[in-house]
């Protein structure tokens, strides 16, 4: 009996505890884009250590969703790897800012028996291949970029993204940019009409999966995927014409060659950018900020939050695999910080 | 004759009406002065059985409507939902064969192809294993063996899909690949059907894996069935002199094939909806497939795959009509399933010969 109320008791402390504790806090709800959610969820749970007051609870539900969501004002802020577009931001019922954070790179893998070096590739070659003009390993433009090695003389199977993704959208984006007859066939979007052959697989994991079984195949996957899994991966022939392999400094690099002309609002692509030591297939991704919060603490906490980012988030970014804004964006986005109502 | 607790429930206002029983020790108890049994002061204290009755066929009408209302409800919500779609594309959407997000052009004609084309290949492939088990362990089976292939076949059940697409994608996608493709292209080449460079992921694999997933529910539903075949219609058939397999021919798979048509209906649901599995194995590539090897793509697959990254008003609206049409495909094929049934049934008893 007594131990009964003891229990009775302390579950009446925890209770109030548990309520009392939420009551002070402030949530906030983000969703969005899955390719940054690893460091996304890691600055979110370090902002939270240093900031007991403010949660922020972040939830991968993709680029679209996101969009969607912080159009409609049902989540404090969004994220997507790619940026709204003009008719996007005209229609959503809440006026948001887009804020750059990190950058990503996606990279061409494939497996071929036997061969134990790694492959360059030129982008036109790589749109032609997923459009079915090149079909054989040893194709005269493959064997071009590669010189003195022995390419076999086997078909081709390419396998891309079957789910809409960021980084579908960042690898047309630039393939767009490459071949003309990309731009005009199938253009670039999360998820595209695959114009040739080839095999939709979701996820990095599908397509690494697909391409690490199956002899002769050939992928794209994001950077920090091919890094943690150890993956090999082609150089890509950037603008100035170089095969470069990415690296979060290349992708760095891209960025810093974009930022010249970095428009207000950030929505730029930095595809195909110029710079001996740009990596071609590289991206920002975005929050999408409301510029005006409805409840001002919330705008308060998200400035704060953003603050924080750029002073202690972003270091952390390259031991990561992600790619950290080059300083002249990350001196701009301080100033726009301060824009957020 | 009658029990006294009979006797209440007849007649609630006390003593038996008929001189039946006149005499009976029983009768004594019920005399107007005698202290009533808990039974009868139960049924007593009671009002009258009516407002109950009336209240309970009500809430059970409101369960059995409530499936009306959910059908319509969802019925709705896919339309009102897809509306834009709709008016754009009008019913060409169906019969039309295009998916370009970036353009704005949708048709799903690919996706039902796909969705009808492995579910039928499953069932081809189910029916006859499934019937096979149900009858051996029904028929056949040696005790000792009975319990555990029952128990091993609902285990397959219970395993969920994306363990199922796991082993198909390290396993199954292989064997295809390297061993069992090579020898179909070798010796059933000629057919036509497996023409085309073999990835190892495609229709046939998103089949196969399609039609284990069915198995075990269509053998188990057929084994229950099959068991409630009384045992005299088994002996008659054999006192007449029947072999064995003319005793299950005639004596079982004859009384119970309309709930092994039923069996199979619930599989092939399962077939057309199943989402993860095929997702992993079927190669996504939205083509009519000239073969089997091809890659195919599936109406629950393109909703999982694409739902969450698409963007612009049109294109999640075309989303939301191919779930339309998969509403639409499993209610007519049941449909057509059941109409199977009755043509196969019409006019005969289902134990006619």
């Amino acid at each position: 009996m007594r131990e009964k109320r003891v229990k009775l008791r302390l579950l009446a402390a925890l209770t109030i505890a548990i309520v009392g504790g939420t009551a002070v806090a402030q949530n906030i709800n983000a969703a969005g884009a899955t390719f940054p959610n690893p460091i996304y969820n890691r600055w979110f749970t370090e902002y939270a250590k240093a900031h007991p007051s403010v949660h922020i609870n972040y939830q991968p539900i993709g680029s679209g969703g996101g969009i969607r969501q912080v159009s409609d004002g049902t989540v404090d802020f969004g994220a997507s790897d790619g940026p709204m577009t003009d008719e996007q931001l005209s229609q959503a019922k809440v006026k948001v800012i887009h804020i750059p954070t990190v950058l990503g790179a996606v990279v061409p893998v494939y497996n071929i028996p036997n061969l134990n070096r790694d492959l360059n590739f030129s982008g036109d070659v790589i749109a032609d291949i997923y459009i079915g003009k090149i079909q054989k390993w040893n194709d005269p433009r493959i064997a071009k970029d590669n010189p003195g090695v022995n390419l076999p003389d086997h078909q081709i199977l390419p396998v891309y993204r079957s789910d809409g993704s960021g980084t579908t959208y960042i690898f047309t984006d630039y393939l767009s940019k490459v071949s003309p007859e990309w731009q005009s066939k199938v253009g670039r979007n999360t998820s595209v009409k695959w114009p040739g052959p080839g095999v939709g697989q979701k996820g990095n994991e599908g397509v690494a999966g697909m391409v690490r079984q199956a002899p002769y195949s050939f992928g794209y996957v994001e950077l920090i995927y091919a890094l943690q899994n150890k993956m090999s991966y082609g150089a890509v022939k950037n603008a100035t014409g170089k095969f470069l392999k990415a690296t979060p400094d290349g992708v760095t690099a891209a960025a810093a060659a974009a930022a010249k002309n970095m428009p207000a609002d950030y929505r730029v692509s930095i595809t195909n950018a110029g710079g001996d030591s740009s990596y071609p297939i590289s991206s920002f991704t975005w929050l999408l900020i409301p510029r005006q919060f409805s409840d001002p603490a919330k705008g308060r906490a998200v400035k704060d939050f953003l603050t924080w980012m750029l002073d202690k988030g972003e270091s952390e970014a390259a031991g990561m695999g992600y790619a950290p804004l080059p300083a002249q964006v990350q001196t701009m986005v301080r100033k726009t910080i301060t824009t957020i109502k | 004759m009658s029990s006294p607790i009979i006797s209440v429930a007849q007649t609630p206002r006390q003593t038996d009406p008929s001189g039946a029983s006149q005499g009976s020790p029983v009768q004594q108890d019920v005399g107007p002065e005698a202290p009533k049994s808990a039974v009868r002061q139960f049924l007593m204290s009671r009002s009258s059985g009516k407002a109950a009755d009336t209240t309970f066929l009500a809430i059970m009408l409101m369960c059995a409507l409530s499936i009306f209302a959910i059908v319509i409800f969802i019925l709705f919500i896919l339309i009102a939902r897809s509306k834009l779609s709709i008016s754009q594309f009008g019913f060409k959407f169906f019969t039309r064969s295009a998916w370009d997000p970036v353009s704005g052009d949708f048709g799903a004609f690919a996706f039902i192809y796909g969705t009808l084309a492995t579910s039928l290949l499953a069932l081809l492939m189910a029916v006859p294993l499934a019937l096979g088990v149900a009858v051996f362990l029904t028929e056949l089976c040696p005790q000792k063996l009975r319990a555990p292939i029952s128990f091993l076949t609902e285990l397959l059940a219970a395993i969920p899909s994306v363990v199922y697409g796991l082993w198909a994608v390290f396993v199954l996608v292989p064997l295809m690949r390297d061993q069992l493709g090579p020898l179909l292209q070798k010796y059933l080449g000629w057919t036509q059907l497996f023409n085309g460079y073999n990835f190892g992921v495609g229709l046939l694999t998103a089949s196969i894996i399609l039609a284990i997933m069915i198995l075990p529910i269509i053998s188990s539903i057929a084994r229950d069935i099959m068991l409630a075949v009384p045992i005299s219609q088994r002996e008659g058939v054999l006192a007449l002199g029947a072999t064995r397999w003319e005793m299950i021919r005639m004596g079982v798979l004859r009384n119970a094939r309309i709930g092994i048509v039923g069996a199979i209906i619930l599989g092939l649901g399962r077939a057309l909806g199943e989402t993860m599995a095929v997702t992993m194995v079927i190669g996504n590539h939205p083509e009519i497939p000239n073969s089997l090897f091809s890659p195919g793509y599936t109406l629950a697959s393109v909703i999982a795959n694409e739902f969450t990254e698409a963007t612009g008003d049109v294109y999640l609206s075309a989303l939301i009509e191919i779930g339309l049409a998969l509403f639409l495909v499993t209610i007519v094929v049941n449909a057509i399933a059941r109409a199977l049934v009755w043509a196969v049934t019409r006019g005969a008893p289902a134990r006619a010969h």
